[in-house]
């Protein structure tokens, strides 16, 4: 009980009882929605608008992004087994999970610039058709998240190999992942609408 | 501070202040993991089978599902305090309006786009 007196005191707390870091951040993906719900709004009014090819029938591998997304979607359980090590304090877990969490991030990021490649080499670019304005909008701003996702990560590793992410720290770790599904649920949601949705 | 702290003791919350008292097991989180791996086989396996006029219904609501579960779960929303659940779904509800209004009238409107 004294401990988790000392962990409430490392954080400021609105008139709720809940700590403000969290609610800010809560707040700040509700207004994540609405701006990748902008870019998939462009998407989809766009969608089979384009009036020259490459057409998303003649570049989309589903195969292979299949592979991608069930790395990312995996990524997310890595996650939240890395903020049940740091709570646990055991810092072998800790390190595995977040290694993890990279590992699969910036394997979904080569994934993506593999893609993009592809594309690119298909004749497909941001100014070839409506299609690839709003594909490669969408998608590379999803990737941006998910690099940055991927740096907070990184720091994380290196704050728990330093010994400096202890369980009373595990509310930094907890807001990172929110962040970390929070792509990964955008992702779920691009995978339907974008790429198997015809 | 200190009466702050004892406040947040009183009413059972936990270490991290931010008003989950529960929270799931390992074998839980793994269990949710596959049911993720799951619902994207299904997802694909629908793709491939051409379902017809079913298709999209069921891509939407295997979609759906896994969107419930990684923030239910994952996020803690199942287990955390209302209020998060309250300002996620609100900026949520407006993008989810945004994108069917627009899809909508472009696509299925004649004449208004």
């Amino acid at each position: 009980m004294a401990e988790a007196a000392v962990a409430h005191d490392e954080h400021h707390y609105t008139a709720t009882g809940l700590t403000n870091w969290k609610v800010g951040f809560w707040t700040f993906i509700g207004s994540e929605c609405l701006f990748f719900g902008t870019l998939l709004s462009t998407y989809m009014v766009y969608k089979g608008a384009a009036l020259e090819g490459p057409y998303p029938l003649d570049v989309f591998d589903i195969p292979l992004t299949t592979v991608s997304t069930f790395v990312l979607l995996m990524s997310s359980l890595a996650m939240v087994l890395a903020l049940d090590g740091v709570q646990r304090a055991n810092k072998k877990l800790t390190l595995f999970w977040l290694g993890t969490v990279i590992v699969m991030g910036a394997i979904f990021l080569g994934f993506q610039y593999y893609e993009f490649t592809h594309f690119v080499h298909e004749g497909l670019t941001l100014q070839q058709n409506v299609f690839g304005s709003t594909f490669f909008v969408l998608t590379g701003f999803h990737g941006a998240h998910v690099t940055v996702g991927v740096i907070w990560m990184i720091t994380l590793f290196i704050l728990a190999l330093r010994d400096k992410l202890p369980p009373a720290k595990a509310l930094n770790v907890e807001i990172a992942g929110l962040y970390w599904h929070f792509v990964d649920i955008v992702w779920i949601i691009i995978f339907v609408l974008v790429y198997l949705i015809p | 501070m200190s009466t702050q702290t004892n406040s947040h003791v009183d009413q059972g919350l936990d270490a991290h202040g931010d008003g989950h008292g529960a929270h799931a097991s390992v074998g839980f989180y793994w269990t949710i993991g596959l049911i993720l791996a799951a619902l994207t086989g299904l997802e694909v396996a629908a793709y491939y089978m051409e379902l017809g006029s079913f298709e999209v219904p069921l891509l939407l609501i295997l979609s759906a599902a896994k969107f419930v579960l990684v923030v239910g779960f994952f996020m803690h929303l199942k287990f955390d305090s209302r209020i998060f659940t309250g300002v996620f779904v609100a900026g949520l509800a407006l993008a989810v309006f945004m994108v069917s209004a627009l899809v909508v009238i472009y696509h299925w409107v004649p004449g208004a786009a």
